[in-house]
């Protein structure tokens, strides 16, 4: 008797865990598993080929041109990380200071900063790439109105220009939350250790670099890796407002719009590779699991020292 | 209030420190308006330009318009597919977002609630799914789909969606059930209820909390993803909102009465949403990155 209720228990464990279980390992771990191995085929179209070890590896990142577009579009990569943890965070951290303080209206604030957040890629992408039109943009007609017609610059076409625009179109869309999560961040943070601490100094800007700074750690950290996953996974915002091949002149290629070119193709040239996709996918894969994780490590160290 | 704070007498004037604090109180309240208008101030461009023809958006792009002009969006609704998008959209959200729900919810009840063998390795099985961008594996899954012959359907879209969701839902349920105590459960096992009506009558509606974290965590992405759509769907029929969008922007490129209207009308659902809904939704999807 105790052996078939064991038995009955045990059978519906495992039913409330089949499904879970089922799905994970067919539309994930299958998936990811395979990645691996067809980045060591050659591939013909959509059948594949013979075994070629890492064939497709040297090519992506030795041959000629591929490791040129490779070395270009991380580079952009690199770009608009570095951007972003400026542009997206320090805002981010500032606002999340003011809406701290709890100023009249503070909630109101908070709730409007997060809206973009809420809205899908291609809406602010599409918004935006309207509104940076050379001549009836909102962005030019405000400049021209306003006596600076020298900065009314065709953003999007100028290679100059576009990357900048776009980093700026998705620190728009994202500012929001590095915002919540440094406020959440903040309000963690015991209040009589900022009142002691106000006491002890008239300069807030010493409170906020000695006291706040240091004691939000664990929110930089979770930011600080957010946005390098971020970064170099950029894919969406380029492909909407750039286009597919990264224009003007490939001057806002990354690595996401070339790893999709090389997999599936653009429209106008309909040749894929889905080896040397592979191949792409598994080293964008490792170059972030390596780099988020031992950037973690450190900064986890570091919340501990400050 | 400036003027006493400026003048000379001010470091005798005993109003000066009170005079200093409304000037911060000032300043921040004009930093705060001003990014708020630079969040807010686009969005309401769009929805004015909705209402707008063509040519009044190029020639008076910050002017009020006419709110009684709806021809942009008629035209939306009866030129384009945008109807089949949002259905399509809010099947393939709400299909996912069940199945991430149901499944997730037993897996994390089994984990949280039951002592078997393999159970912190399936724990952790499901935690790494949240450390792996499933973007990098859409090769072997674009040619999965094809085998299953399920490409270009919205079932491929749900299965997908499902997988992408069930690390994060199993991880913020597990953690939430843990903290259920075990007492109420035993008083009803001592009463001879089965099981599965103990996980369904007592446990599972005190989870309604965690249950609206998870589903917010995910149906924002899911309702938002256009990478996916983009490489499994190619029949208009199929196609979701966001993908749906860059369909008619490319068809529409010189109507720009029309294009705002798209943009407008595919940004309103999940606008009102958010309204009516915002701490839950700060709540949701800034889950994990908040302590």
């Amino acid at each position: 008797m105790p052996s078939r209720h064991r038995l009955s228990h045990m059978a519906w464990i495992l039913f409330l865990i089949a499904p879970a279980v089922v799905v994970m390992v067919s539309f994930v771990l299958i998936p990811i598993a395979s990645a691996l191995a067809y980045s060591l085929y050659d591939w013909n179209g959509l059948a594949r080929g013979e075994f070629i070890w890492f064939a497709n590896f040297q090519k992506v990142l030795f041959q000629e041109p591929f490791n040129r577009w490779t070395l270009n579009a991380f580079t952009h990569n690199v770009i608009v990380f570095c951007a972003l943890m400026v542009v997206q965070n320090v805002t981010g951290f500032l606002l999340a200071y003011l809406i701290f303080k709890e100023p009249f209206g503070y909630r109101f604030y908070r709730t409007a900063v997060f809206l973009p957040v809420i809205l899908s890629t291609v809406i602010v992408g599409f918004l935006w790439k309207l509104f940076l039109h050379p001549l009836f943009g909102i962005v030019n007609q405000f400049l021209n109105g306003v006596g600076l017609d020298a900065l009314a610059l065709p953003w999007l076409g100028d290679s100059r220009t576009a990357l900048g625009a776009l980093i700026f179109a998705n620190a728009w869309h994202f500012v929001g939350f590095p915002t919540l999560i440094y406020l959440a961040g903040m309000q963690r943070i015991p209040r009589d250790l900022i009142e002691a601490a106000r006491l002890d100094t008239s300069s807030e800007l010493k409170v906020l670099r000695n006291v706040i700074w240091p004691l939000v750690a664990p929110a930089t950290t979770i930011i600080f890796v957010l946005t390098f996953i971020g970064a170099f996974n950029w894919f969406e915002l380029p492909f909407i407002m750039a286009g597919l091949d990264g224009s003007p002149f490939g001057s806002t290629d990354v690595l996401g719009l070339y790893f999709y070119r090389t997999a599936f193709g653009n429209q106008s040239a309909g040749v894929q590779d889905f080896g040397m996709g592979s191949a792409l996918a598994v080293i964008i894969f490792s170059f972030i699991l390596v780099a988020a994780a031992t950037w973690t490590i450190y900064l986890r160290r570091r919340e501990i020292e400050l | 209030m400036t003027e006493l704070a400026g003048s000379p007498t001010a470091a005798s004037n005993p109003w000066h420190h009170l005079g200093a604090i409304n000037r911060n109180k000032m300043l921040v309240q004009i930093l705060l308006i001003g990014n708020t208008v630079l969040m807010l101030y686009p969005i309401l461009i769009m929805f004015f330009s909705a209402f707008k023809t063509t040519s009044d958006i190029f020639t008076s792009p910050f002017a009020l318009p006419n709110f009684t002009n709806l021809a942009n969006f008629a035209r939306i609704i009866r030129e384009t597919n945008f109807i089949t998008y949002f259905t399509n959209s809010i099947l393939v959200t709400t299909g996912a977002l069940a199945c991430i729900l149901i499944f997730g919810s037993m897996a994390a009840y089994a984990i949280a609630r039951y002592k078997f063998r393999g159970s912190t390795f399936l724990f952790l099985f499901f935690l790494s799914g949240l450390m792996v961008p499933l973007k990098l594996a859409i090769i072997p899954l674009f040619i999965q789909f094809r085998e299953l012959g399920i490409l270009d359907t919205r079932l491929s879209l749900i299965l997908l969606y499902t997988a992408m969701g069930l690390p994060s839902t199993v991880f913020i349920l597990t953690g939430f059930l843990r903290t259920l105590p075990g007492e109420l459960e035993d008083a009803a096992r001592i009463d001879g209820a089965s099981e599965p009506k103990i996980m369904l009558l007592i446990m599972m509606p005190l989870t309604k909390p965690a249950l609206v974290i998870a589903g917010i965590h995910n149906a924002v992405p899911i309702w938002n993803d256009f990478f996916f759509p983009l490489v499994f769907i190619h029949t208009d029929a199929n196609k979701t909102l966001p993908q749906g969008l860059t369909a008619f922007m490319g068809e529409f490129s010189t109507d720009w009465g029309a294009l705002f209207a798209g943009l407008s009308l595919s940004a309103l659902p999940i606008i009102f949403v958010y309204i009516v809904l915002s701490r839950h939704f700060i709540a949701g999807m800034t889950y994990g990155s908040v302590k």
